[in-house]
């Protein structure tokens, strides 16, 4: 019995189909709208080092002689290594602290890597010793530190850095060029000579140079250094890795598109198997995966190769739950015969209790690798995570509610279009 | 629902668990005779990769890179065979590293960008890494163990987890056997298999349970037709699924970075043989441990039984006499 076509559901059901297809053009696209501007979905995600190119190291404190190594000292170590990062003038850098004695520096997109590296792993400890080899004063009272370029007693412009003293300091070098005049005062970082200038009078308004950069750069590093202060505890490299700007545009490009075959391929597949039902499959991994990238980018979670690995996965988990489910379905209409309505009802309730057990075992493994993980390993969990938990929500409420919105609008009847 | 229909899975258990271990002895030759080709994440060292613009002979890298270290392994990596990639077992240091590309930059006329990437970890880290690695896969495997527990009965969970050591040790051997770089990469595809695999184990242990009322499981027959019938209800579920995951690997694998690539090989290899282990392996063990524990759930009905029926008999004697 052909029954007559329910109108409010065909024009909720295109309207849905619509308003899917003008999500996804915004998503991919972007639009603009007066003043405002929507960039589409790959501007605003986040992208790890491997994918934009950048510096990840990994620095290990070591206590100095005799001292501890305590949690307000690799707290200060931290928001130095800020400080230095900082004024290299890269945006979005992070510094981290893992476990108890590591830290964890990450500046994306930087040109000069090599340079960045040395930078981050020296200790800066400035220190200005006088000719009986007494330490005058240190880094500490250093307030500011700029490279400019100056003119020799020749007139050749050379680039120095300059010193400005807090009061504390201005005294003690004051005192020690009135003591010193007609001697060498030695300027140390990390115990290697940067200069020794000569003292030819006492200099007391608390300012002083380094000669001996050899151009403005290095100067512009050395002031940087000073000014983002000595650290508390000396580190070293444990792990460090650099990814050249080019790679890293190359892969994320590879991976997009890599992507995109996968979930093509997935949507045939399931148009071929299961038909109409097929097609409610497909727009419900559409908004899945529309989802997806969408929770990631408001999460703000940093998307790095293993975890596209990990969407594309769950890109085939979410389709796990509509195959249990309309093989459930098929089973249920076969075997009991009955209507195709209550056939869908039966299947989408039967399945649950399976995609449920089978989804949560392996959430777990999801959390463990987020919580005992490391680096790349936990950006996988967090994309499998997030991904499970969406694909359940849009694999059995969403293909639910528009199996049913389907099925009401009478537009097609015959079982076999179901795959039935 | 249809319990005629069903595969003879239980009665040929013997062929089943034959051809696993065959498998696993395979896995297990290669592990033991070409051992794991452990990535510098695991036993630290430096990767450098450089763009040198034009192929190269690996006589003239090796006649740079022997000063820093002598057994330094250099492979070639890029579309046109142009990126040198340089793997030393000890780790360099930061200058040496910058004197190294320097040497580079010299003989090949190179620029800055072209040092394509650097990596460089110590042996302590890798260390670190390969415990943190086993521990959280055990702590994943008993976690998962106590919730199917909870959920279901011990003895499945048990078998979804023997099926699951089944899968992962054969994931390893293809490791072995092909000399896969074992990197962190390694870890998340490990931790995949154990979720996935134990996903398509629970959808059939699912079936089972859920008829279980409708087909009891009384006598021995009654348990071989229980399961056969559930795991012929599930097979297409579980082909289905295993077919659009690994079309979506696949494509993974085939258009994919050579860092994803890696991750891709073991997880077409495990998610298939979490697809075989799940019907072939975890529904036939939890069967024997039906069959052989005498704490079964199987045992102890047949116990209730044949006390109730000696009582019977009991009853019936003292009724004759």
């Amino acid at each position: 019995m052909k029954k007559k076509i329910n109108t409010k559901s065909t024009v909720g059901f295109f309207a849905f189909v619509a308003i899917l297809i003008f999500c996804a053009y915004v998503l991919f696209h972007g639009i603009s709208v007066g003043v405002y501007d929507i960039g589409n979905i790959k501007e605003n995600m986040h992208y790890g080092l491997d994918l934009t190119g950048g510096v990840n190291v990994v620095l290990q404190a070591k206590p100095t002689k005799g001292k501890k190594l305590t949690d307000s000292k690799m707290e200060g170590t931290v928001s130095a290594l800020k400080n230095r990062v900082d004024s290299l003038g890269v945006s979005e850098a992070t510094v981290i602290r893992q476990g108890s004695n590591r830290i964890r520096v990450q500046i994306p997109s930087i040109q000069n890597q090599q340079e960045a590296l040395d930078l981050i792993g020296r200790t800066a400890q400035l220190k200005f010793v006088g000719p009986d080899n007494k330490t005058i004063l240190t880094g500490v009272h250093v307030t500011d530190s700029k490279a400019v370029t100056q003119k020799t007693s020749s007139g050749v412009e050379q680039p120095v850095v300059t010193l400005k003293f807090d009061s504390q300091g201005k005294k003690a070098f004051a005192e020690a060029t009135q003591k010193y005049i007609g001697q060498q005062i030695t300027i140390k970082l990390d115990d290697e000579v940067i200069s020794s200038p000569t003292v030819n009078q006492a200099i007391t308004d608390g300012e002083a140079v380094i000669e001996g950069s050899s151009d403005m750069d290095e100067a512009g590093n050395l002031a940087s250094l000073i000014r983002g202060g000595a650290l508390p505890v000396k580190l070293t490299t444990v792990q460090a890795s650099t990814v050249g700007p080019t790679l890293g545009a190359n892969s994320l490009d590879q991976s997009i598109f890599a992507g995109a075959i996968g979930v093509a391929a997935v949507l045939v597949f399931m148009l071929v198997f299961y038909r109409g039902l097929g097609i409610i499959a497909d727009l419900a991994l559409l908004v899945f995966v529309m989802l997806d990238l969408v929770v990631m980018s408001l999460m703000n979670v940093t998307l790095t190769l293993p975890g596209i690995a990990g969407m594309i996965l769950t890109i085939g988990m979410a389709v796990d739950a509509n195959v249990i489910i309309f093989e459930r379905i098929k089973e249920e209409s076969r075997n009991m015969g009955q209507s195709l309505a209550s056939s869908v009802n039966a299947g989408f309730k039967n399945a649950m209790r399976s995609i449920i057990d089978s989804n949560v075992t392996t959430l777990i493994a999801g959390f463990v690798l987020f919580f005992m993980g490391t680096g790349s390993a936990q950006g996988f969990a967090l994309t499998l995570i997030v991904g499970i938990i969406l694909s359940m929500f849009t694999a059995v409420l969403v293909t639910r509610q528009l199996v049913k919105l389907f099925l009401n609008t009478n537009l097609i009847q015959n079982p076999k279009f179901y795959g039935i | 629902m249809n319990f005629e229909k069903k595969l003879p899975i239980i009665e040929k258990t013997k062929i089943w668990l034959s051809i696993s271990l065959i498998l696993i002895a395979v896995a297990v030759g290669s592990i033991l005779i070409r051992g794991l080709n452990y990535g510098i994440d695991f036993v630290g060292g430096t990767i450098i990769t450089i763009d040198l613009h034009q192929t190269f002979d690996t006589k003239d890298i090796k006649s740079i890179t022997d000063a820093y270290d002598k057994s330094a392994d250099i492979t070639y990596s890029g579309n046109q065979k142009h990126e040198v990639v340089i793997s030393t077992k000890e780790s360099l240091s930061n200058s040496q590293q910058k004197k190294l590309f320097a040497s580079f930059k010299k003989k090949y006329n190179l620029k800055n960008k072209d040092l394509v990437s650097v990596d460089n970890i110590t042996a302590s880290v890798g260390a670190e890494t390969t415990r943190n690695t086993i521990i959280a896969s055990i702590v994943a495997v008993v976690l998962m163990l106590v919730y199917v527990t909870i959920r279901f009965e011990f003895y499945f969970g048990l078998s979804a987890v023997l099926a699951l050591v089944h899968d992962i040790v054969i994931v390893i051997g293809v490791y072995a056997l092909f000399q896969i770089q074992v990197n962190s990469p390694f870890i998340a595809a490990i931790l995949t298999i154990l979720g996935y695999s134990i996903n398509d184990t629970i959808v059939v242990f699912d079936r089972i349970r859920e008829n279980e009322g409708l087909i009891g499981m009384s006598n021995e027959q009654e348990l071989t037709h229980l399961v056969d019938v559930s795991v012929t209800q599930t097979m297409r579920r579980s082909i289905n699924t295993v077919a659009t995951t690994l079309v979506a690997i696949i494509a993974l694998y085939i258009f994919a970075v050579d860092a994803i690539r890696d991750f891709a090989l073991p997880l077409i290899v495990g998610i298939a043989c979490g697809c075989y282990s799940s019907i072939f392996v975890a529904s036939p063990l939890w069967v024997i441990f039906q069959k052989k524990s005498s704490k079964s759930k199987f045992n102890a009905k047949i116990q209730r039984n044949s006390r109730r029926g000696q009582r019977n008999r009991r009853k019936a004697e003292k009724i004759e006499v």
